[in-house]
């Protein structure tokens, strides 16, 4: 399952809880205030990097960018475009949108 | 559209029945989210499907026994959640860490329910055709 | 819109329902049906009395199918079927009867 989440960490218990539903071999597709989660030395870093032992963790570019952090990306998060997006959706055979 | 169901049921056969699970993670009053999926899972009963609802962090609060709005002058929609079983929407599932984060039990809950762990929960969702998320 | 009901107007929307469900009374709810064309006879009342209690007690009014198989249950088989609702109501029991019960319209209902 892709699970795609759109808040930010400090404000929503969206991505923790998301982390602990996601089963091994999903992936979360982080967009819009949720990608400033893949914030390099942030508090939800390391949140995400245990997350990673089981799942892909995708980042959405274009809100990365607006918001100034694209180089600020941890390792392990592949950044994606808006096709890559799709593609994920594509993949995978449900989704589930945590707001 | 309710109203043409005989004639929808007498097409029945054709249709495919999908797995929908209906994710509740929203507190009643302080956004329309959980209303508003409220009325969905009511439409989508219309169509027979297999439709589960699951409740966990906030969303657990949307069945707690006892809500009265009168003061707050909104529509106190919880009575509805026990319309459910009428529309053979039987399947409830609620976390229970999010009964517990909260000081929540089963008890304090105004429908029976199957009260499932959040690795179980998992498995729930990973289970489904379609997850829509409130 | 409105309706005209002992002197009284009472808003409606743009199907007929009433707005405010405390307007609500027998004597309404025979100038709705008088518009609808139905002649309230017992069996009209049972229902939209039913319709009523349902409301009152899980604040939705019911799916047409959902409608269906609680008469039966409440006054049995002959009552709780379609085609003894169709002829009571004929623009559909959920849809017309819950107008004239002072309801609003179904959920799920276009």
């Amino acid at each position: 399952m892709l699970h795609i989440v759109n808040k930010s960490p400090y404000e929503k218990t969206s991505l923790a809880s998301c982390l602990a539903h996601a089963r091994k071999g999903g992936a979360v597709l982080l967009i819009e205030d949720a990608v400033y989660a893949a914030t390099r030395g942030s508090v939800a870093e390391a949140a995400l990097r245990r997350a990673m032992q089981d799942v892909a963790v995708y980042a959405l570019g274009p809100d990365l960018e607006a918001r100034g952090i694209k180089g600020k990306v941890m390792d392990g998060v592949t950044v994606v475009d808006f096709g890559g997006f799709v593609d994920l959706v594509a993949e995978h055979r449900t989704n589930q949108s945590w707001l | 559209m309710t109203d043409t169901r005989d004639e929808i049921d007498a097409e029945e056969g054709a249709g495919v029945v999908k797995k929908f699970m209906f994710v509740n993670r929203k507190a009643p009053y302080g956004t329309i989210y959980a209303l508003e999926s409220l009325e969905v899972v009511l439409i989508s009963a219309a169509f027979d499907q297999d439709v589960s609802l699951a409740f966990l962090d906030d969303g657990v609060y949307q069945l707690v026994k006892g809500q009265d709005t009168k003061a707050i002058e909104v529509k106190n929609f919880s009575p509805t959640y026990r319309a459910l079983e009428g529309y053979d929407v039987e399947k409830l599932y609620v976390e229970r860490e999010s009964l517990a984060a909260r000081g929540l039990t089963e008890d304090d809950l105004l429908v029976p329910v199957q009260v499932v762990s959040a690795a179980e929960m998992a498995e729930l969702m990973e289970a489904q055709d379609v997850v829509i998320g409130f | 819109m409105s309706i005209e009901v002992g002197g009284r107007t009472l808003e409606t929307d743009e199907e007929g329902y009433l707005v405010n469900l405390s307007d609500w009374s027998e004597e309404v709810a025979n100038e709705i049906a008088k518009a609808e064309n139905v002649a309230m006879t017992e069996n009209h009342w049972e229902v939209v009395n039913f319709l009523r209690e349902y409301y009152n007690e899980y604040q939705i009014a019911p799916a047409v199918r959902v409608l269906t198989k609680a008469i039966g249950k409440k006054l049995g088989p002959e009552k709780g079927n379609s085609k003894y609702l169709y002829e009571l109501f004929p623009y559909g029991p959920a849809k017309q009867a819950c107008k004239i019960a002072g309801l609003p319209k179904p959920t799920g209902c276009v």
